[in-house]
């Protein structure tokens, strides 16, 4: 480890303790946002710990939530709570597996909307089950707070940090990286392509499972229109993209804007949410070509330039 | 020149958040309405939910307001949309609590919908009359959320309700014993179905046809043929507002030869009238109203003349006695202090547009419709847990 | 017999649902997630024209195509121009087409709220029973089928046949070599953008005659349709037409056969068996 990088890990630890902090704020109000953005930035960055490298783009992320969802629905009838978020992180990572097996001949539009039929096909499956066994509505009735749960989110966050660091650092990283270059070259020299992307798809599967099983006690009642929302998928791929996945902080620059923007329209426009959300994702992708980051990155290099000439 | 733009944009965004929550003097009541205007519940919110607060607000100040104590106070109310999405609930409730210090908030659509947003009532102790969950976990719930009042009813009675229709013309010798019974794959179609079934069976019923089919199947035709060889005397199905068309469509289409035609949610809805036409006679559903009742002919046309539509015949009426009750309750207990407004909605009676409404100990409203009927223009209550003006059950008798 | 003519039908409502896409997508290389809201906007057309002066949707239609035919090409000229010429690679284009057209659903959602109100439209048109070898069928999906038949096969002679039809086909296997032979492949491809669209709005037009839509639903369409275009196989109008009538009879004999609570399972369930033997769909061409 170079000195840099202790620096920067000391100064994302100070970063999160402050960050945990916020329901000591006592603010309900922001402790809601900060639910929202500690979720959004978990799913988008591990969305774009697999997306980012490999240029795949996966709409299953509503799948693996709902997954996690329905652990904790059917499990905490059963089981302690603690228990539950684990077993979806496990039953993502297998699901993600499969996925990923399935998914390796596929490439561009194709595995786009592969995943997205698949995410469905698992909805169904989910449902046709619940049906048939007869189980009646699910209700996550527990003594869970919002703060337990920004916890818990926040928490995830770091531990999705600390794996984007370390693979990054690895030769998995490494060999991702050339995949994403260029996959014809990686193959060529040796890489185990289909290895490496299965491998690396089973984060964001897992992570999204953890998610879903965690929030599902916010939502007290869960229904499968709302756990497999086919929405989510999109808003992940919209705001790590807005953000940018060319650095493991992308993301989150993409989260937050994107958070305080749809707050401050839902808040201020309730007729024209939708309309005016949309007319912003168009100024957006018309104006920031490159994401937030990208604009971050001209940001720095203009003051780099003024400080050299200075 | 960008960058100039992206800071004035985060400067706007940062005004519009902080702003918000600034004090004024208390001269109006201010309420909070959640509730989806986009999503894939806000058809039926925008039939149940809206139009009522429209007309109801608008009846109040153009009565000078809520009485509160003596003083008369306008109501203004702060709208948002939930986007059918449960996180937008909870963080529309929550805004409207500390951002907003809404007096009131009325409560969210839909069953999901509303026990997401059940802990943030809680927490603030906002009492939340909810006029569209139907749950069968009412102790367990208003046991852990205490300010949580259910108007629409349970499933357990709704469905009961059903069966003893069938179990009556059965034992009448109008029908037979054979029923076909269908589901829609989702939440509420699944609670009701597997609730429906050992009633059924336990009635003595012989489920000749039993089936689901997912929330958005695009052709429920292969369903009615099954349905229609299966030969049944009576058509139930637990279904959600796209497939109760579809369902009767298609029941049209295949002329299904049942004494007694049952599709739940949106049958009471008038759409549903204006679509069908003459066919509708007959049909069953969950809901109806005392449709010759004055109250509820007086609020229909009042419906009518403030949003330009008709409201439903099932929980229209409830949402506006929901709102009714708030506002008697505010005027009885002469303050807008919520702690004492939900206290005396838990010990008193209620004068409403479904009649009156009396909490019992569970917070639970005991007397609602459960059964209604298209007889003539309206969707006539045929079954209730106690209340007045019940008809009596038709036949299903064709399609014309 | 009963159930391939009842898939046959269903597939003809997919056909409708998914052939704009697949020309928007294949030819013009826009994957237009607003795709499913021109459709609801098409049903919204037929529905108003329908409650205020009884006018059919057949007759509809021939209003709706040009103006959602104009419409498109605007919006293609105006918005999505601009992405086409600002990117640099494939993959770039469609991560752009992606956020802008999810932004364009999203600002259509809010534009029909604004018009027409979040409520229901359902109305009821030629809801009657027609009988073929002894079984009941719905007109209107019988018609919705014919009118599918029409305009997929006008627009697979007219691909095949005429000059401009040829032209947009070389731009769907190569945009670089198709502007090498001299095609105006930025006329050719609005033409293909718009025409999908005013497809699409036809289409929505049509099933709105038996399908309950509401300002909301045009993402479940639109879903419906992505799927469907890949199962064919991108930029061909067979393609999409086989995986059509296919999704429609193995979602039939599902639901018939086995359990109508697995009919959508099955169809993701063979959308996923042909993609894994498929990788480019039925109809694609490798290494698209």
């Amino acid at each position: 480890m170079t000195g840099t990088e202790a620096r920067n890990l000391a100064l994302a630890a100070v970063a999160f303790a402050v960050v945990a902090c916020l329901p000591l704020a006592g603010s309900a109000y922001w402790l809601a946002i900060g639910v929202t953005i500690a979720m959004y930035t978990v799913l988008a960055t591990s969305w774009a710990l697999f997306s980012g490298p490999t240029h795949y783009i996966s709409l299953a992320t509503a799948a693996f939530f709902g997954v996690g969802s329905y652990t904790t629905a059917i499990g905490i009838e059963h089981l302690p709570y603690w228990t539950l978020p684990p077993i979806a992180g496990v039953l993502g990572a297998v699901l993600a597996a499969l996925v990923g097996l399935a998914t390796l001949r596929l490439s561009g539009v194709y595995f786009v909307i592969f995943t997205l039929g698949l995410a469905e096909l698992v909805r169904q499956v989910i449902i046709w089950f619940q049906n048939v066994s007869g189980t009646k509505g699910l209700y996550v009735l527990t003594s869970i707070t919002e703060a337990h749960i920004f916890w818990q989110l926040t928490g995830l966050a770091a531990l999705v940090y600390l794996v984007g660091w370390a693979i990054w650092r690895s030769r998995l990283g490494f060999a991702l990286r050339i995949i994403g270059d260029d996959e014809e070259v990686a193959r060529h020299s040796g890489i185990n392509t289909a290895g490496a992307k299965v491998l690396l798809f089973m984060v964001p599967g897992a992570v999204a499972a953890i998610t879903g099983a965690i929030l599902a006690p916010r939502y007290v009642y869960i229904e499968p229109a709302t756990a497999f929302t086919p929405m989510l998928s999109f808003q992940v791929v919209i705001m790590a993209l807005l953000g940018g996945t060319s650095r493991l902080w992308g993301p989150l620059v993409g989260v937050i804007p994107f958070t305080f923007l749809w707050e401050a329209i839902s808040a201020s426009f309730p007729n024209q949410t939708t309309l005016l959300l949309g007319i912003c994702f168009l100024l957006i992708v018309y104006l920031l070509p490159k994401g937030f980051v990208g604009l971050l990155q001209a940001a720095r290099k203009r003051v780099e330039t003024r400080e050299a000439w200075a | 020149m960008q960058r100039r733009t992206t800071l004035k944009l985060a400067a706007a965004l940062l005004t519009a958040t902080m702003l918000g929550g600034s004090a004024y003097a208390q001269e109006t009541i201010k309420l909070g309405a959640v509730a989806p205007k986009t999503g894939p519940l806000a058809g039926g919110a925008a039939v149940t939910h809206w139009p009522n607060i429209k007309l109801w607000v608008e009846e109040v100040n153009g009565r000078g307001g809520i009485d509160v104590g003596g003083t008369k106070m306008m109501v203004e109310v702060v709208e948002y949309d939930d986007q059918t999405n449960p996180a937008e609930t909870i963080a529309a409730v929550t805004r409207l609590a500390t951002q907003d210090e809404a007096d009131f908030i009325l409560a969210p659509y839909s069953t999901g919908l509303n026990l997401a947003a059940a802990p943030i009532f809680d927490r603030f102790g906002y009492p939340q009359i909810t006029s569209t969950a139907s749950t069968d976990r009412v102790a367990e719930l208003s046991g852990q959320f205490n300010d949580l009042f259910f108007l629409l009813g349970q499933n357990s009675e709704i469905v009961g309700d059903a069966v003893e229709i069938l179990s009556k013309l059965r034992d009448a010798g109008t029908i037979g014993n054979k029923v076909a019974m269908v589901n829609v794959a989702d939440a509420f179609g699944i609670e009701l179905a597997s609730t429906a079934k050992p009633i059924f069976e336990a009635a003595g019923f012989e489920l000749v046809y039993e089936t689901s089919y997912p929330l958005g199947t695009p052709d429920l035709s292969p369903v009615m043929k099954a349905a229609k060889a299966a030969d049944p005397d009576a058509f139930v199905a637990w279904s959600y507002p796209p497939d109760t068309f579809g369902l009767t469509e298609q029941a049209i289409i295949e002329q299904l030869d049942v004494g007694v035609f049952y599709t739940a949610v949106a049958t009471a809805f008038p759409a549903f009238k204006g679509r069908f036409g003459a066919a509708a006679e007959g049909i069953m559903g969950i809901g109806g109203v005392n449709a010759d009742s004055e109250a509820f002919q007086d609020y229909a046309k009042r419906h009518m003349d403030a949003t330009g539509a008709a409201p439903d015949y099932w929980a229209s009426g409830m949402m506006y006695a929901s709102l009714q009750i708030l506002e008697q309750a505010i005027t009885g207990a002469g303050t807008l202090d919520r702690e004492t407004v939900t206290q005396y909605i838990k010990d008193n009676a209620f004068e409403t547009v479904m009649g009156t409404v009396e909490f019992d100990d569970n917070n639970n409203n005991p007397s609602y419709w459960t059964v209604g009927q298209w007889q003539g223009d309206a969707f006539r209550g045929v079954a209730s847990t106690g209340r007045e003006g019940v008809v009596d059950v038709k036949l299903k008798e064709g399609w014309e | 017999m009963d159930i391939l003519i009842t898939g046959l039908l269903l597939g003809g409502t997919y056909a409708l649902i998914a052939m704009g896409l697949n020309l928007q997508y294949g030819i013009a290389r826009i994957m237009n997630l607003a795709n499913g809201e021109m459709l609801v906007a098409g049903g919204f057309a037929a529905f108003w024209f329908w409650t205020a002066g009884q006018i059919s949707p057949l007759l509809t239609i021939f209003l709706v195509a040009p103006v959602a035919f104009v419409a498109n090409w605007l919006i293609y000229r105006i918005m999505l121009r601009p992405l086409v010429k600002r990117a640099k690679s494939r993959g770039q284009l469609e991560v752009d087409s992606i956020l802008a057209t999810f932004g364009l659903a999203f600002v259509s959602v809010g534009l029909m709220l604004a018009v027409f109100g979040g409520d229901y439209f359902s109305y009821s048109h030629l809801a009657r029973p027609v009988h073929i070898l002894g079984d009941t069928y719905a007109l209107n999906r019988l018609t919705a089928f014919l009118a599918a038949v029409v305009i997929c096969g006008a627009l697979y002679l007219w691909l095949n046949l005429s000059r401009p039809g040829v032209s947009i086909r070389a731009i769907a296997v190569s945009p670089e070599s198709a502007r090498l032979v001299g095609i105006d492949v930025p006329k050719l491809a609005a033409i293909a953008f718009a025409l999908g669209g005013a497809v699409t709005a036809t289409g929505g037009a049509l099933i709105s005659m038996f399908f309950t839509l509401d300002a909301s639903t045009g993402v479940l369409f639109t879903l419906k349709a992505l799927v469907i275009v890949i199962m064919g196989g991108v930029g061909d109008v067979r393609g999409t037409i086989v995986a059509a009538l296919l999704l429609g009879i193995m979602e039939t004999f599902v639901a018939s056969a086995i359990d109508p609570g697995l009919t959508l399972a099955a169809a993701y369930l063979l959308f996923v068996l042909i993609l894994l033997f498929r990788p480019q769909g039925l109809f694609g061409r490798r290494g698209t």
